[in-house]
């Protein structure tokens, strides 16, 4: 096959590429510039792209001898992920970039992109594993990025080739080194990759402005605290909320709910998020099943799986939790397994 | 590379190994090096039209740039406070561009870019107007030989004779114009003129800034106080053999490549147009303007990019416009200085001839450039 690989600069792109190559296919290097480059001419360094990520994907497609290119989709993510990060937020969300970064990114414009120009699929080095149409969990229950490949299409994921899902983090770096890939080493990439210090609660700040409201105990009803901005707050948040009231009980409180019309944040014990029952949003199927079904269920990044019910509930689900999950926090995906395979995804609402 | 200057780097070097292990022979190893140089010196001014004193021998062509730009802007302050407009025209290559920028972010120059016309050409009457605002206020003048984009070839002995009007040093990068037209150091009046080794057929990490002897300039490298003290570090002297032959070479050989490269760029235009009628060639429409072995189109509705890959994949080696240091692709800031829209500088590519390059090249292009552009349509409008 004529396969497009994404590097990113990273040890597992890398050892994908790697394999791909290795494989027999005719592969060619890609390394996607995502972030926001200078309008103008160059000048140095100052505010362009990744460059060391882009120099490390450039020295992987070197040793394995394959062409690379530099695709520009800066003004795509910008629209796709970061604004779309900001308005979810906004609207008392938490959005997973990564999932959406996929979704419209790397499944969609450079999949479009690599199959217009005569690729037959595009590889990349996430942690699952996919043949015949099948996505199931990685080896590595550690690194298993199911959950964010969920979202894709049947469409898009027979255009998808993941090598790494039999191999654990070890392995893949193992696999690295012996193939003299400098990578082997880089440690792994942070959460958001476009909030490069991590305090996304700056970065909102910096987009959203100020936007002062009350913080309000749930069960006593009283304002217990000010904050700048509701969106610097996510359902299931414990710290950083700066209450100037203590809580009745002396017992720690955690963020419920986040309503951003009212810039009302509601607080209360850590037993108020405990939820049995949850409701999700445009349901996507990649193995389409009967319901009511019994299958489990996964309502965040590396969160825990809990066995369920799933019910029509108008064009979405209701979903009955055999555990109570704590901190369903709106915007996530809540994505079906039956063991370790994928079956579906739907936005939590 | 060309195969005689292949064989000057490979018998100099082996020379100086053979020499520099053995060290009862170091002082004459030392010797034979700096005999390696100064021929080399005497070969390329001779070459060039210039004083062998007036060859001052660099790292590459970027450093040659900026040695000219930066020193001669220092030495020119340094004499007189008020000199401290630089005149540049608006489509040099980046080495002088950016050196420019630097002067101006940290040096207190002011720069005045010089525009072009729609071919990419600086006509004499934009730099006299310049000149005239203040003749008293500028530092010098740098517009390059050729450029390395488009082709274009520039009036320089015209533009020189303005900037001597006023008594402005005149530099010109003539990277790309070595060996590809006829290039005269003393006819042309400039007053320092920037080449490279690999881009006339000699190695790589070498080049060369021919500086007139009364041409002031402060060295970028403290040192040694080697190249008359203007550029201190042991150079490279079988490098710098290679350049001298590559050179010599080149310049000999240049009249002969001209005719036959420019024979196959008409070729190779007139065939891309008949293939993709709507592609327009950017840059002067009469080859006699432009070096023998450039040829630049834009492929509306399509991404340079795409279609880059798409011919790199069927063996065809081309160029989009310049690419920032994580190597995305940035519109040419020659084409938008030319008037180009934004979508069609991105939309371009250029196709460059050597003395390698035969008449089955340009037929192994044309037989894959159809099919790429139409596919690389269909890639962008998604």
């Amino acid at each position: 096959m004529r396969l497009l690989a994404a590097l990113s600069g990273g040890v597992d792109s890398a050892v994908a590429a790697a394999l791909a190559v290795e494989a027999g296919h005719d592969v060619t290097g890609v390394h996607l510039a995502l972030s926001q480059a200078p309008a103008t001419l160059r000048t140095g360094s100052r505010g362009c792209c990744s460059k060391e990520d882009a120099h490390d994907a450039r020295r992987v497609a070197d040793v394995l001898e394959m062409p690379f290119y530099v695709w520009d989709l800066a003004d795509r993510f910008r629209a796709d992920v970061i604004d779309d990060f900001v308005a979810e937020y906004a609207a008392g969300r938490t959005p997973n970039p990564c999932l959406r970064c996929n979704e419209k990114i790397k499944f969609a414009a450079v999949l479009d992109r690599a199959l217009a120009l005569g690729f037959d699929a595009v590889v990349t080095g996430h942690h699952a594993r996919l043949s015949d149409g099948v996505l199931r969990r990685s080896v590595d229950l550690a690194k298993d990025q199911s959950y964010v490949l969920a979202v894709l299409t049947p469409e898009q994921l027979a255009g998808t080739v993941l090598p790494l899902g039999g191999l654990t983090k070890d392995e893949v770096r193992a696999h690295a080194a012996a193939r003299g890939l400098a990578v082997a080493d880089k440690p792994d990439s942070s959460d958001v990759c476009f909030i490069a210090d991590g305090d996304t609660a700056g970065f909102l700040r910096e987009r959203l402005g100020a936007q002062p409201g009350p913080v309000v105990d749930a069960l006593t009803g009283a304002v217990v605290g000010r904050h700048d901005g509701a969106y610097a707050y996510t359902v299931g948040q414990r710290r950083g909320l700066a209450l100037s009231v203590p809580a009745a009980d002396g017992r720690p409180r955690y963020v419920l709910s986040v309503e951003p019309v009212s810039r009302t944040v509601t607080v209360g014990p850590g037993s108020a998020l405990d939820v049995t029952t949850v409701r999700a949003d445009r349901p996507l199927w990649l193995d389409e099943r009967p319901l009511p079904l019994a299958c489990s269920v996964q309502l965040r990044a590396h969160g825990a799986v809990h066995e369920c019910v799933v019910e029509a509930d108008g064009d979405g689900w209701r979903l009955e939790l055999a555990t109570p999950a704590r901190g369903v926090a709106p915007g996530q995906a809540a994505v079906l397994y039956d063991s370790d395979r994928v079956l579906a995804s739907a936005t939590l609402a | 590379m060309l195969p005689e200057a292949v064989d000057t780097v490979t018998a100099a070097l082996r020379d100086a190994l053979s020499a520099a292990g053995n060290a009862s022979s170091l002082h004459s190893a030392g010797r034979r090096a700096r005999r390696v140089v100064e021929e080399s010196r005497e070969q390329l001014a001779a070459a060039l039209g210039a004083r062998p004193s007036e060859v001052v021998f660099t790292g590459s062509g970027t450093e040659s740039d900026n040695l000219a730009v930066k020193g001669i802007w220092w030495a020119r302050r340094a004499a007189d406070p008020r000199r401290r407009r630089i005149l540049a025209s608006a489509v040099e290559h980046h080495a002088v561009l950016d050196a420019v920028e630097w002067l101006v972010a940290h040096e207190g120059a002011v720069v005045q870019w010089l525009e072009v016309d729609g071919e990419g050409r600086v006509h004499p009457a934009v730099l006299e107007a310049a000149l005239a605002r203040d003749p008293s206020d500028v530092a010098l003048v740098t517009v390059m030989w050729a450029n390395n984009e488009v082709g274009t070839l520039q009036p320089v002995r015209a533009l020189a004779d303005l900037a001597h009007e006023h008594d402005v040093p005149f530099h010109t990068d003539a990277v790309q114009a070595v060996g590809q037209v006829p290039v005269d150091v003393a006819a042309s009046g400039v007053d320092a003129l920037t080449l490279a080794g690999h881009k006339l057929g000699g190695p790589l990490g070498v080049g060369a800034l021919v500086l007139g002897r009364d041409v002031a300039c402060v060295p970028l490298l403290h040192g040694g106080g080697q190249e008359r003290d203007v550029r201190s570090g042991t150079l490279d002297a079988p490098a710098v053999a290679g350049l001298a032959t590559a050179a010599a070479l080149a310049v000999v050989r240049q009249e002969e490549l001209h005719a036959r490269l420019s024979g196959l760029r008409d070729d190779l235009v007139r065939r891309v147009r008949e293939a993709v009628p709507e592609a327009v060639l950017n840059g002067p429409a009469d080859g006699r303007d432009r070096l023998p072995g450039n040829a630049h189109f834009s492929f509306p509705g399509c991404e340079g990019d795409s279609l880059l890959l798409l011919l790199d994949a069927r063996g065809v080696e081309v160029s989009t416009g310049s690419a920032c240091s994580a190597g995305v692709a940035r519109p040419s800031h020659v084409l938008l200085a030319m008037g180009a829209a934004e979508d069609d500088a991105r939309s371009s590519l250029r196709f460059s001839l050597g003395h390698t390059s035969t008449a089955a090249d340009v037929d192994a292009l044309l037989e894959v450039l159809p099919a790429a552009v139409e596919r690389a349509r269909r890639a962008a409008v998604r």
